[in-house]
């Protein structure tokens, strides 16, 4: 025990830089992707305005979620449902505005879905007790087949021209309204995480639950609002497709799970908890999203542009753990 | 005197019928270091339990300056400014020293959000005051674990904490970190804060305690003022005047003139294990004596292949053996019977029979692939028998049985292997005292078949009754030898220990 404790001494110095590094490992990844394909797909137009709103609407959705990830992750728990909530909910509120709820009637009942989800997720996870990774895959699965058989995997068009626009294809001015989405709800979950007492307590819920309790913190209702969390805004990234495609559809969302949990971990989010920052997400995100618009660019189909994310996760990962464990 | 700041009287407390506190009294006043003291299983850890609210006694009334209170949670102990500093398990290690020391109780700005200023501002003024060396914004997991206790006391004092609990709190410290704990808590001493101090460490119980209350077997024994008594006087209570009739020692023969069936020499590894040297023969039980983080566990995980060898030699039945890992030791006929044994030495999900047959599935193969079922369940049956194992059968899951079960089927687990040499750590610890004496037999007959038996135990009446040499650890050195033959008493072993 006491070489421990001098070990703990002796590494505190090391570890402190490793933390600042891994800090920051993503912003200057973030601006290397960007120098790599402004160089070499100049001649495609990558650094043309156009194309980096492009990324800023095609990565919106991605954000979102990753923005709550970020809380999730932080209390030392993992969300694998949202891509499949992200679908139902697109589904959900395009049925609703058919049905002529509206644009406020498709918002309710679109997050609806979403936090109906995420409690079912917290519940599970909070007063059952199984593992958030089984639940989630659980739920991941079970929520996308819902997506599939309640329009029987067709889409369902949105004419409201109102929510269109507020979802996902208008423009107030150059500003495409995706960006003024994400720019709100980055600061509302930045001020929350870093200036709030619930935000503290997500870190002190990831850093040592058992302290935590001790401390004070309910534990268990930290843990099921951070679910609720992920789901309403996985319902509102639900939206946001809809809009943007002017239409509901089970295969919104596939795969984002992927997309998000790489964000938030190469953002600087420690996957064991107690340690979060939603900066670090928002760029992540972006740099997610640069890295699938400049692939798609070169002429890389989905397929390839999977196995990128794929290895990016895992390095992402190995990143973090190295440091973590120096 | 006055008012005491503390009083417990009459506790009683039984678990399933058995009693572990019988009307105990306790009391402790303003400004005060009070030891409270007695062997394994005298029953502190349970009136320290129900003084923080984890159990509530079934008899008996705790009052606080005088006032009866009733304490019922943690919550109702902190309330009743009682606090108890654990060791490093109450504080989140990824937060700063200020975000740890107010969690959930920050200051906010009249927005509502985290005045995190303030709070570091606050904290600053409390470690200056406590005068502790550290900055407010640093991060708990940078800083050494002797800051960590002390982290923990401002965070109980600045919730208003008024007698402190602290159980064993210098042993994961160093010589260095404990006088500046002590230092530390002579400060809170004159500022008017109690602590309840919990030691097994004669030493340092007398350089910082004002008084001594020592327990035994669940009972009340004395409350004694440090500067008026001796460390004769306390171990003579500690042990008590009967002493335990259970363990008899029983002499037996083995044979010395053969060469030594386990040797190690000049072991070293890290600052725990210092120059090493052993010399077991065959059918010889050797026992390990020592306080807690001495350096015992130490030693044998480095003898078992957990932890690396800086240099040394390690012999088994005159093989110089290359011990780099567990499977290194097993091969050299080397098994370990770890101290934590729901941690380390089972698998408790599994049956009787996995946890028995894993160390030696290679043994057990049918063809290449499968496992001789007939052939296993033979030698668990056997072996159930043999140590007299309670489980209905053999499929049983290992957490289902008793700890004294428990530990009989660690112990099978490596009988099966027929190992050359048995490693024991606290291999009675938290068993009752019928299996306590059943797995004493145990071990004298392995070593009656011929095997060097070495076993590390803090329960003196258990190792004297086994062992045919005792060796004293202490800072992760052998300090000291004795003969079985040539130890009188318990007292003499546990003054051995304490380094007098």
């Amino acid at each position: 025990m006491q070489s421990k404790g001098s070990k703990l001494e002796k590494s505190s110095l090391s570890m402190f830089q490793n933390f600042e590094l891994r800090n920051y490992i993503v912003y200057f990844a973030f601006v290397g992707v960007l120098i790599y394909f402004s160089i070499s797909l100049y001649d495609e137009g990558f650094l043309t305005l156009g194309n980096l709103l492009n990324i800023v609407r095609q990565t919106a959705t991605i954000s979102l979620m990753a923005l709550a990830m970020t809380f999730v992750i932080s209390t030392g728990e993992i969300d694998l449902s949202v891509g499949s909530v992200a679908a139902l909910s697109s589904l959900t509120g395009a049925l609703a505005l058919q049905a002529g709820y509206g644009v406020f009637g498709g918002l309710i009942i679109g997050v609806g879905t979403g936090i109906l989800i995420g409690l079912i997720n917290g519940l599970l996870v909070t007063k059952v007790a199984i593992p958030s990774f089984l639940v989630t895959l659980g739920t991941m699965g079970a929520v996308k087949g819902a997506a599939m058989w309640i329009t029987d995997t067709a889409p369902v068009p949105i004419v409201n021209e109102k929510f269109n626009f507020i979802f996902g294809s208008g423009d107030i001015g150059p500003i495409p309204v995706l960006l003024l989405w994400t720019a709100v709800f980055t600061i509302i979950a930045h001020v929350l995480l870093r200036k709030t007492s619930f935000g503290r307590q997500v870190l002190a819920t990831g850093g040592n639950e058992t302290a935590a309790r001790f401390s004070g913190v309910n534990t268990i209702r930290i843990k099921l609002l951070v679910f609720l969390g992920t789901g309403a805004m996985a319902g509102l990234a639900g939206l946001l497709y809809a809009g943007r495609m002017h239409a509901g559809r089970f295969s919104f969302g596939e795969g984002d799970e992927l997309s998000v949990i790489a964000a938030v971990i190469l953002g600087g989010t420690s996957l064991f908890g107690g340690v979060g920052t939603i900066i670090g997400t928002l760029v992540g995100s972006l740099m997610i999203g640069t890295i699938n618009n400049g692939l798609i660019i070169m002429g890389l189909d989905v397929s390839q542009q999977m196995i990128i994310k794929g290895l990016i996760i895992i390095l992402a990962v190995a990143f973090g753990k190295k440091t973590m464990k120096k | 005197m006055d008012q005491p700041m503390l009083e417990m009287k009459n506790i009683s407390k039984a678990f399933n019928g058995i009693t572990v506190l019988d009307n105990v009294n306790f009391s402790v006043r303003k400004g005060e270091v009070h030891a409270l003291i007695g062997g394994n299983g005298a029953g502190k850890s349970t009136l320290m339990k129900i003084l923080t609210g984890v159990y509530t006694a079934d008899k008996g009334d705790i009052f606080i300056e005088g006032k009866p209170v009733s304490i019922k949670s943690f919550d109702d102990a902190k309330r009743n400014k009682i606090s108890m500093i654990f060791q490093e398990f109450s504080l989140i290690p990824t937060l700063t020293v200020a975000q740890n020391i107010f969690l959930t109780r920050e200051t906010k700005t009249s927005l509502g959000l985290l005045d995190d200023k303030e709070c570091e501002k606050k904290t600053e003024e409390l470690l200056k005051e406590l005068e502790v060396d550290i900055k407010p914004s640093d991060i708990v997991q940078n800083l050494g674990v002797g800051y960590w206790q002390m982290v923990e006391i401002a965070k109980a004092l600045s919730q208003e904490a008024k007698i402190l609990i602290m159980d064993e709190p210098t042993s994961s410290l160093t010589k260095k970190e404990t006088e500046v704990l002590f230092s530390f808590i002579n400060k809170l001493k004159t500022k008017g804060y109690s602590i309840i101090y919990i030691s097994h460490r004669m030493d340092e119980i007398f350089q910082i305690c004002d008084r001594i209350t020592i327990l035994r077997d669940g009972k009340y024994i004395t409350t004694l003022t440090c500067s008026e008594t001796n460390l004769d006087t306390v171990i003579q209570h500690i042990v008590g005047m009967d002493v335990n009739q259970a363990f008899e020692w029983q002499e037996r023969q083995y044979s010395t003139e053969v060469p030594p069936i386990f040797e190690v020499k000049n072991l070293n590894a890290g600052n725990k294990v210092q120059d090493i040297n052993l010399k077991l023969q065959p059918g010889e039980i050797v026992g390990i004596a020592g306080l807690m983080g001495s350096g015992r566990t130490e030693l044998v995980r480095c003898l078992f292949g957990i932890d690396p060898i800086d240099s040394g030699e390690i012999y088994v039945a005159g093989k110089k053996r290359s011990i780099k890992s567990p499977k290194d030791a097993i091969e050299s006929g080397i098994a370990l019977i770890p101290e934590d044994r729901r941690l380390q030495g089972l698998v408790l999900e599994h049956s009787v029979k996995d946890n028995m047959i894993l160390p030696i599935l290679s043994n057990l193969k049918k063809g290449l692939f499968f496992i001789d079922n007939k052939k296993s369940n033979e030698i668990c049956n056997q072996l159930v028998r043999k140590l007299n194992i309670k489980t209905d059968n053999i499929f049983k899951q290992a957490n289902l049985l008793s700890g004294g079960n428990q530990q009989k089927i660690v112990l099978a687990k490596w009988l099966a292997n027929e190992p050359t040499v048995l490693l024991l750590d606290e291999p009675t610890i938290g068993v009752d005292i019928g299996a306590k004496t059943e797995i004493v037999n145990i071990i004298r007959e392995l070593a009656n078949s011929g095997k060097a038996i070495l076993v590390i135990s803090s329960e003196l009446p258990e190792l004297l009754a086994m062992s045919d040499r005792v060796l004293v650890m202490h800072e992760g050195k052998i300090k000291k030898e004795m003969k079985r033959k040539e130890i009188k008493s318990e007292e003499e072993l546990e003054y051995a220990i304490q380094g007098f």
